[in-house]
Order: C-alpha cells, then structure tokens, then sequence
C-alpha cells in the first residue's frame, strides 16, 4: 500500500523554474501551510462526511491492531492449555474484527471521493473563471502550459494530500503511538528496543526527502527543459526542415536527454539506498527481538503467545514508519502546489468592468491623452495620444513596424488599459463600462486570428450567438470565406487546434466574418487582410466599404489600399498620434507617410525587371 | 466513416479510433511487444543478471519469518530445558545474514533495473525524438504538433512511471506471491492448502478488477485530455474571448468537462474503493481461517507454535502484493497505451523517404525542372495536374496567382516537403528522391510566413541557418537583409533572448530574423513564399532592396500578394488551378493585356 503511486501523473510537470520573472511578489517560505489552509472553505459542505470518513479510519486502525492480539490469544489460551473450547470463539472474533475492518476500509474509501473530487473540481473551475477574467497584461506574461499544470498537475496534488496523504499521516502517527504503547505493555525492554529501532528510520526518512525533494525538482526542471525543446521541435518543424537542421535539433535534444539521463540515475541511487536501509533496519531488529523474545521466554518473563504477537504487531509498525518521510514530502509537494494555485487566484484582474451600460451606442470614439507602458519599461509604447473618431467614421492607422498600433486598438475594447489618459464611448470611459456592454458595442479582427475547436458557424457567431442564416451568409460573402461552404461538412467542419486545419488567409477572412457578424458600433480591423492575396483583398475591401459606412471603424492599415477604406488617417510616430488627415493630404505634406505607404517612392519599377 | 480493416492501422491511423477490433488490438499489442524486445535487446545480459539478484534477494526476504520459526521451534526448546541458547543465537545469526543479503542485493537490484529502465528510456527518447524530426511535412501537417508533443512527453513519462515505479514492484510482487505460496505449503500442507483456499477467489478478483479499471482509465484519460484541451485552447484565444464576450459560454463547456472528468475520476475511485477493502477481506478471512485450524492442528500437535507463526507472518506478506499489483495496474496500462502509440509512430514511413544510394552535390548551381509532375493530396483533386517548368540556375521567377492556384505547393515540392504523385523535380540535373538529404538542404532554402523562432538570442536565431557561423558572419547578414538596425535597437542586441515563440517581437521583426537567417544559410536556390507580406512599406522595401543584391547569383522562387515583390524578378509565372497560364519577363507581360497586365494596373490603382 503505497499511496503515492496510486495515481498517474497525466501531465510532465512543469519546471518550476519556468515561472515568468515575478520581481513583484515577495519569495515565499518553502513550508507556508498558509495557502492550503485557504482552501479549507472548499471542504465546507463537506464537514459532516468528513466526520464520518476520519472515525472510520480511526477505528479501522483499532481493528488492524487488534487483530494479531487474538492470534496471541489463540497461542497463549487453547495451544498452550489445549483448551480447544476456547478457539472457535476467537477464531470467530478474529472474523468479526477481519470483516469489520475491511467493511471500515470500504466506508473509508467510499465515503471521500465525494469530498476529495469536490473540492479539486470546484477549485478547477474557479481557477478556470478567475483565469478568464484575468487581462491580456496578465496573460502575456504567462504561457499558458504554466497555467495549465497549475489547473491540473497541482491541483492534482492536493486533492492527493487532501484525500490520501492527510489522513495517511494521522493514522500513521496513531498507529505508530497505539502499537508503542501497546509494544511496551506487553514487554517493555522489547518495546523500548523497537521504539529506539524507529530513531533511525525516521532522521534517516526526514534527511532523504530533503535530498529527495531537491533532486525531484532537478529532474523536473531538466525535464522542463527537455519538453520545450520537444515542443519548438513540434511547431517550428517547417524550419527544421527548411533548413536541413535535422541533426543540429536532435544533438540538442540528444545533450537535453542525457543530461535527464545522469540526473534520474542520481535519484535511483538515491532511493536505492534508502529503501534499503528501510528495509534492513526492521529486519535487523526483528533478530534482535526474536533473540531477546526468546532470551525472555526462556527465562519466563515473556509468553510464546505474547513473542508471536510482538513480532507481528511489530512488522505492522514498518509500513507506517518508512511512509512518514513520504507523506511529509507530500504534505510540502501540496503546500508549494497550493502556493502555486493561490498565486493565480490572488492575482486580482487588472481590468474590471464599470457599472454603466450604454442604450442605443452611437459609437463616438475618443483617445484622450492616452499613455500606455508595460509594467517596469522605462519607455512608453504610446503618450500623448489624442484622436477623435465620429459615430460612422472610420479612421486607418498608420504607423512603422512596432509603433505600437496594436496597443492602441487593445485599448478600446480593454484588452489593455492605458496607464494615464482615458477613451471614452459616447462620452463614457470605456472603465465605467461593464466589460460584456463594452465587448458588445466593439469588435476587433485581430491580425493572427485565433479559432476554436468548434464548428466553423461556433466560430463565426462567438460575437453574436443569435445571428440568422442569412446574417451569416452576409458575413462571410463580405470577408469573401466562401471556401467554408466546400469544407467536407460545410458550416459545421470542425476547425481549430482538434480539428480541420486552415491557412492564414482562411482563417484571417474567417476572423473578419466574425468580427462583421456581430455588427459592432465600433469595428477594429488590425491588420486584418496581410494574408490576402490582391485579388482577395480587394474583393474584401469592397464589401467592408459597406460594412464601414455603418459602424465606426479603426483599421490598422499597411497598404495604401487599405487606407482607403478609411476616411482620414492617423499616423502613429514616436509613440503618438504626429498627423492626422486624408491620404492625398499627408502622402504630399508628410515626408514620413510618404515613407510609410508610397510603396514605389524610391523603387523604379522598370529597375528590377530589366535586369 | 468506413470500418478500416486490419492493413489500414499501421502506423498512427489506430490513434483516431475509439473501438478496435479484436483482431486489431492483438496487432497493435503485438507490435508493442516487438517494440519492447528491441529495447529490452542490448540489455539481456544486464536483465539476466538482474533475475539472478531478484530471486537471491527475495529468497532472503522469505526466508526471514521462516527464520523465525526455526528459532521459536528449535531455539526456544533447549533453553527451556535449560541446555543454552546455542541454537538460537546461531538461527538469530542466519537471520541477521539473511536480513544483510537482502538488503545489499536489494540495493544491486534497485540500481540496476533503474539503470536498465533509464537507458531504455533514454533511448526511447532519442529514438523517436529522431523519427519525428525524419518524418515528412505531410505527416507533420497531419498528425499535429500537439501530438508530437504529447508523444514524446506524456508518453514517455508514463513509461518512464512504469519503469521506475512499477517494474520493481511488479517483480518483488509477483515473485513474493510464489515465494509466499511455496514456502507455506512447504511448512505444512494442509495448513498450507487451508491458506492458499481463496487463492483462486482472489485471482479471479484481481482479474475482475483489471478488467474494470481498463476500462474506467480509459475514460479518466479521455476525460482529463478534453479538459486540458479546452483549457489550453480558451488561454492561448484569451484575447478572443475576452473580446468576443465568450467567457460564459467558455464557462458553460469547462464546467462540463471538468465535471465528466470527476465523475471518471469517480468511478475510478469506486473501482478502488472496492477492490482494496475485498482484498483485506479476503486476507482476514483466511488469517481467521488459519488461526481456528492452525490452532487446532497445533493444539493436537500437528504443528509447531513456530510454524503458525510463521504463517501469519507469510499471510501478511502474501495478500499485500496483491493491492501492490493492481495499484500500479494504471501504470502498466498507461504505459501499455503509450507504448503502442509510440510503436505507431516509429511505423510510420517518411512520406519522403531518404534515398538508398544518396547523391551528394557540392556547390550546386541551381537549376530546377519539373517535368510531367502531378500532385494530389485527395487522388480526385489534383493540385498540380501535370506540369513542365524549366528555371536556369541564377534566375529569379515570381509566382503569381490566386489562392489555391499551387503556389505553394510549387514551392514545397521544390523543397521537397513532399514527393511528386507522378513525374520528377530535378536539382541541376538530379531527380530530388536520388539526392542527399544534407546537399538538398544546403543548396534549397524556403522562407515562408510562419518563421518560426526558437528560444535563444537572436544571434543563435539567424545562425539556425548555417550553425558554424561567425559573430561576424551573423551581423553580417543582418545587415545585408536590413535587419541590424531592429537588433540593435534591442535591449541586448544580437544578445536578445526571444521570448517564447519570438515573445514581444513583432510579427515583422521575426519575418526579418527568419531573413537573416535564410541569408546566412547562402543556398543556392531561395524560396520565398509570401515572406515579406507582415513587413511594413519601409522593411519591406529594405529587404527588397537587399533581395537584388542576394538575388543576383542564385536561383529564386518568389511567391507573394503584392506585386511590388514581383518587380525584382527575371520572370514571371501565372498560376491558375496548377497550371502555368502565362510565363515571360515583368515587363513583357505588362505590355501584354494578359492576366498580369490586369492584375499589375488594379496594384498600381491600389497604391495611388
């Protein structure tokens, strides 16, 4: 019975080291019960269960020990005295107790996995919910593998502690003091040598799992390391190729692995020699028992019955002692895991929503003196950005690579919230806005477009869950997606990560149907079209036309064709807005939007061909 | 969908299917099996010895309470009457040699069977880490790399849980069950049988028990994966969620899905719940079985105070393995499935196999033909019906055309991520299924959109194109390609550790790095397929620049939307469904009223 194998890590563990830098956050002490004690509000509707599960156990241990006493009964009564009356009797109570403590075993086992899978399941979600309100700032610094062994990996943890290890360790340590005592008040010099045998094991249990523990993480750690050469091996795969790099990649991997290699080798020599040592100690003691045992009931102090009995219990005391440096590294494994868990669920969103709704929005759109810069940069991406955008107006953004366009259309829908300055909806600051009122009037087509596992029509109507065939329909002959309709099962095709795969063009045009599908007030296209080809995109530019002359528009534009969907532009300098106006305007007056957008200012055509 | 027949599940096409056939599954385990000699292969001698050391050492840990036995029967008697405890301090003496043996072959057995499992495991890794990386773009396109990496991962690791976990404990179990069983009959018969009655019971129990938990690992599997992907599918799309307004809903599905995972979970722990405390039942029923008769037998004097001692120190040892076995049986399992999947992955044949007699070509010049080549992924839609095309070495074409057209595909053949259905791709005279993996490589370089960065700085980045690069040589070509000026502007420089997946660059300044990069490389023939599309006008029109210089001694293959790219290019072809519909120079085809005549006026108006 060793609990701690009963279950299967399904998941690597992550490095632990592969947390982002957290300069913020005080270290915290290696044993801080702090953080599993909060969870305890969990086990709340549980309390009456839980009464009932740590009595079982209690008596289950009464019924294990007392067990082999009866066998020193059968021995010292009707063997020695031939009392053949007497056995049956016994052999029945040994019965009774065998089956009462198996039926106690049962109730025990039953009874918590209601409670443990509770509270691991309610965590979950909570953690889930919390996560999903956490911002994008949040977000960016977190990968999500992190994330995900702190939901499941960890959570894993505890629920094992919670359910196994807790209960493990109270009915080890009871059981240790009952049999003790009980080790001592049958013959106490015995007792007193099988109490001292315990000294060692335990120093020893307690200085392994130190070293135990260290050598765990190192494992972890190199293991963490490993899977993230597997997983840049796995993505970047095109380039591998491309380059012929095969064997440069494996010889990595190959260092990575061996280094897991000599490490893991370090922790079975390790444990080799521990489990040894847990083993030989009680052996040796049982021949130093048997020899005094027998010294004794020689010399008539000591019963045969009592000496059998003694051996028993004692071999009973192995298990529960050796466990303790186990269920102490479980009960601190939990605690760092509980750490783990509540330094998500104390992270508290940076971006919550207001109170406001607006009633019939007209989507008057302003950046007042708006400055953003993430956390600890010395340098803001954007200052001073003042832009005026009217209900039905739509305004291209145009800037060099890395001016900071996408942060400013993050900010309208509150991916990101500007660090001084406000924007304001109709007047309202969007952060007096409640986020789902917000998120409904604006609606961002975002450049790497993200799709979901789910149907292509899941995909599309995310915005807007009540959109008819015919809407529907519309949208996806404006982002000219029409390709869904040959898909194998047309609409409902499944896409994303577990499904049908789709190419960058695909999938941007399938973003832009969904960001029109749900005819926002306020329509962020960034960089929507890159991957279209001309002609495409041309087509796609004339339905948006459309599209845009009823909503307010922020198109963050590249190309001189993509501009002119819009009727002024702001160009992005330096961190701020330096111009705004029509194209034809600034193309002639502003040497840098010339720059920019004049795609052959310096490039003679006829240079390159005639070579 | 069809039922596949057996010939259809090799490889990794049994991953997708949830009810396998008998005949199927004795196919996948055989295959597992075969997989699992060859590793187990090198270490035979190591093993046999290791067998050796286990029967040693569990022999000695049996002997033990027999030991026992010995000194209460045979030691304590002489004492009694008086005549010293001779034989008993000899008997205590065995023990404490047999206890010392255990411990040190314990100790032998521990550290060689981990050596064994961790070299196995070692080259388990390397081994299909190896095959992954051989295996072509298509399987990679198909399989995912969400798999990949649970394949080598997760995988692994349950193996890994086998080897270190539960191999010793399967082999100290089942060997003391034997043990045990040997031993208690050879102490007395009847009581032996007496004891071994439930024997039978308990095998069947176990088998009962295995059963079930086959099936309700299974489920927790299939569970928890649904779970894990969902949750690692809303975190990556966070931004689409929150902007989307999807939380509930998101909400609605997670609870879902963590709630089915309980309740597997559940069951699982039921399953366990009863078949621990069965266990026990089954063992203190027969210890209260042996106890009346034991009792009885020696009362009569049948048997020795020892021996029932003995006894009920072997019956705590005998139905412990038991719980021991089906404990780690979840492992095993876990293992099982893991090993098979990863037996179907190194089934898998490259769907561009490495050619038997390799031909090497040094200082290649460039010169691509296609001839007669037909693609088809589906075998009724042909990407490329059937095309001829010849490019002299040094000569830059652009591909134009609509998406679909087998642009692309063009390019990827070229490469060689994939093998023409029918007709040949040749490299300077040489068909590319008869080339050297390593010269075709050297001599072709693709750049697409996705440019992928690897964690390191950015100098190790653009030395991914040719790894003995200098410093120099790396700054260098940053510069050539106009990228030095966005690396300097970085807090480190050349230094700069790239984020995870290129972390805060911008989509652009990867696309200039995976340029540098394809510089460095130096091949003789480019590809460039839609690279400079996430540039900005003034980065793109750097590069561009930097490309007639690059250009100019080697062959190109320009693939791109905008036409501005197409300028810097010797010719021109445009593509429609897999057909070269015109071919000439830039300005030819201009002057032309052609295809590109129209689509070159519709850019002009576009840029005005």
């Amino acid at each position: 019975m060793r609990p701690w194998r009963s279950e299967n890590r399904l998941i690597p563990r992550r490095s632990l080291d592969g947390m982002p830098p957290d300069t913020s956050s005080p270290r915290r002490p290696l044993l801080s019960s702090n953080s599993l004690w909060r969870m305890r509000s969990y086990l709340r509707p549980y309390v009456a269960k839980l009464v009932f599960i740590w009595l079982a156990a209690l008596l289950g241990i009464g019924a294990s020990i007392a067990l082999p006493l009866v066998g020193k009964e059968v021995i010292d009564g009707p063997v020695l005295h031939g009392d053949s009356g007497a056995l049956l009797p016994l052999g029945l109570v040994a019965l009774g107790l065998g089956v009462v403590e198996a039926f106690l075993i049962f109730i025990r086992r039953w009874s918590q996995i209601g409670p443990v899978l509770g509270l691991e399941t309610r965590i979950r979600d909570d953690l889930y919910e919390h996560l999903q309100r956490l911002p994008m700032g949040f977000h960016g610094e977190w990968q999500s593998g992190q994330l995900l062994s702190r939901a499941t990996t960890d959570l894993s943890t505890i629920r094992r502690f919670l359910g196994f290890g807790m209960l493990f360790l109270v009915m080890n340590i009871l059981q240790l003091s009952v049999v003790t005592v009980l080790l001592l008040n049958m013959y106490w010099p015995l007792g007193l040598l099988v109490a001292a045998s315990a000294v060692p094991i335990i120093v020893v249990s307690l200085r392994f799992e130190k070293r135990y523990i260290k050598i765990s993480r190192q494992v972890q750690d190199e293991q963490g390391d490993l899977a993230t050469l597997v997983e840049e091996s796995a993505i970047g795969i095109r380039t591998i190729k491309a380059f012929g790099r095969r064997h440069h990649v494996y010889d990595q991997y190959d260092d990575a692995a061996r280094k897991v290699y000599d490490t893991s080798m370090d922790k079975v020599r390790l444990s080799a020699r521990f489990f040894t040592f847990l083993e030989v100690i009680p052996n040796f003691t049982l021949a130093l028992v048997l020899l005094l045992g027998a010294l004794a009931v020689g010399g008539g102090s000591l019963t045969l019955g009592t000496l059998v009995a003694f051996t028993t219990l004692m071999l009973q005391l192995v298990w529960p002692i050796a466990s303790l440096g186990y269920i102490l590294a479980m009960a601190q494994e939990s605690m760092t895991s509980a750490d783990r868990v509540m330094e998500v669920m104390d992270t508290v969103p940076a971006i919550a929503g207001g109170a406001r709704t607006v009633e019939r929005p007209r989507g008057h759109l302003r950046f007042e003196g708006v400055e953003f810069r993430f956390p600890g940069a010395d340098r803001p991406v954007l200052h001073d950005v003042w832009l005026e955008v009217r209900p039905g107006e739509t305004v291209a953004v145009v800037g060099a690579t890395g001016s900071g366009k996408t942060t400013l259309t993050s900010l309208v829908p509150r991916l990101i919230d500007p660090t001084a300055g406000r924007v304001t909806i109709d007047g309202h600051d969007v952060r007096d806005l409640t986020l789902p009122a917000l998120r409904e009037v604006v609606a961002t087509a975002f450049e790497e477009p993200t799709l979901f596992s789910m149907s292509v029509r899941e995909n599309l109507m995310l915005g807007r869950p009540d959109a008819t065939e015919e809407e529907l329909d519309a949208a996806i002959r404006t982002a000219q997606a029409m390709f869904v309709y040959d898909l194998p099962w047309g609409l409902d095709t499944r896409i994303g990560e577990q499904g049908l795969s789709l190419s960058g063009g695909q999938r941007q045009r399938l973003a832009l149907a969904r960001a029109v599908l749900s005819r926002p007030r306020i329509l962020v296209l960034d960089d929507t079209l890159s991957a279209l080809d001309v002609e495409t995109e041309a087509l796609v530019e004339e339905a948006l036309r459309h599209v845009l002359r009823e909503a307010t528009g922020i198109v963050v534009a590249h190309r001189a064709s993509t501009v002119l969907l819009a009727d002024k532009v702001a160009l992005l300098a330096g961190g701020t807005i330096t111009h705004v106006g029509r194209h034809q305007e600034l193309l002639t007056d502003v040497p840098e939007y010339r720059e920019l957008l004049a795609q052959d200012a310096d490039l003679d055509p006829s240079e390159g061909a005639l070579r | 969908m069809t039922t596949p027949t057996v010939t259809d599940w090799r490889g990794v096409a049994s991953e997708d299917q949830d009810e396998l056939s008998e005949k199927v599954s004795v196919l996948l385990r055989d295959r597992s099996r075969r997989l699992l000699g060859d590793l187990l292969t090198p270490h035979r001698k190591a093993i046999a010895l290791l067998t050796a050391i286990i029967v040693v050492s569990n022999a000695a840990g049996l002997a033990i309470p027999y030991l026992v036995k010995v000194g209460i029967d045979a030691g304590i008697p002489p004492m009694l009457k008086g005549t010293g405890p001779g034989t008993l301090i000899t008997v205590v003496g065995v023990i404490v040699a047999a206890a010392a043996t255990q411990a040190l072959t314990r100790q032998a057995f521990l550290k060689l069977s981990g050596r064994i499992g961790q070299s196995i495991l070692l080259e388990l890794r390397r081994r299909v880490f190896e095959h992954f990386q051989r295996l072509s773009l298509s399987f990679h396109e198909k399989y995912t790399s969400g798999r990949v990496i649970s394949r080598l991962t997760s995988d692994i690791e349950a193996i890994a849980e086998l080897l270190q976990s539960g191999f010793d404990g399967l082999v100290t179990a089942v060997l003391t069950l034997f043990g045990t069983a040997v031993l208690l009959l050879v102490l007395d018969v009847p009581l032996g049988l007496v004891a071994l009655i439930p024997l039978p019971l308990l095998l069947l129990f176990t088998r009962w028990f295995r059963r079930q938990s086959a099936i309700v690992y299974r489920r927790t599997r299939e569970t928890v994966a649904l779970v894990i992907v969902h949750f690692v599918e809303s975190m990556t799309g966070i931004r689409a969620v929150q902007a989307f307004r999807r939380e509930p809903r998101n909400q609605e599905i997670f609870r879902q899905l963590n709630d089915d995972y309980r309740d597997a979970n559940a069951r699982s722990m039921r399953l366990v719940a009863v078949f621990m405390p069965g266990i026990k039942l089954i063992g203190n029923v027969t210890v209260a079985g042996v106890l009346v008769y034991g009792g009885w037998l020696a009362l009569h004097g049948e048997i020795t105070v020892g021996v029932l001692a003995a006894f009920l120190l072997y019956l705590r040892q005998f139905y412990e393995p038991m719980q021991e076995i089906s404990q780690f049986y979840n492992t095993l399992q876990s293992a099982g499935a893991a090993l098979e999947k990863l037996s179907g992955v190194l089934e898998e044949e490259p769907g561009v196999p490495e050619p038997r007699e390799p031909k090497v070509l040094t200082g290649a010049r460039g010169r691509v033909r296609f001839e007669g080549v037909r693609f088809a992924y589906v075998e009724e839609m042909p990407i490329l019906p059937g095309l001829d095309l010849t490019v002299p070495a040094g000569q830059s074409v652009a591909l134009v055309g609509a998406t679909g057209a087998g642009k692309t595909t063009l390019a990827k053949l070229i490469s060689r991520f994939y093998d023409p259905t029918e007709g040949r791709v040749l490299l300077d005279g040489i068909d590319l299924r008869r080339l050297d993996e390593l010269s075709l490589r050297r001599a072709v370089v693709m750049v697409t959109q996705e440019n992928f960065l690897f964690s390191g700085t950015v100098a190790d980045n653009i030395r991914f194109g040719r790894p003995d690069a200098t410093d120099r040589q790396v700054r260098e070509a940053a510069k050539a390609i106009g990228a030095h000026e966005f690396v300097m502007s970085l807090p480190d420089g050349y230094d700069t550790e790239v984020g995870q997946r290129g972390g805060r660059m911008s989509a652009g300044q990867r696309q200039l790095v995976a340029f540098a990069r394809a510089f460095l490389a130096d091949p003789a023939v480019l590809i460039l397929d839609e690279a400079t599309s996430s540039l900005d006008v003034p980065s793109e029109r750097l590069v561009q620049r930097a490309l007639r210089t690059i250009l100019a001694d080697r062959t190109a293959l320009i693939i791109a939307h905008r036409l501005s790219t197409v300028e810097i290019a010797d010719r021109v072809l445009v593509m429609e469904r897999g057909e070269i519909v015109e071919d000439g120079p830039p300005d030819r085809l201009i002057a032309a009223s052609g295809r590109f005549a129209g689509l070159h006026r519709a850019w002009l108006e576009s840029l005005s």
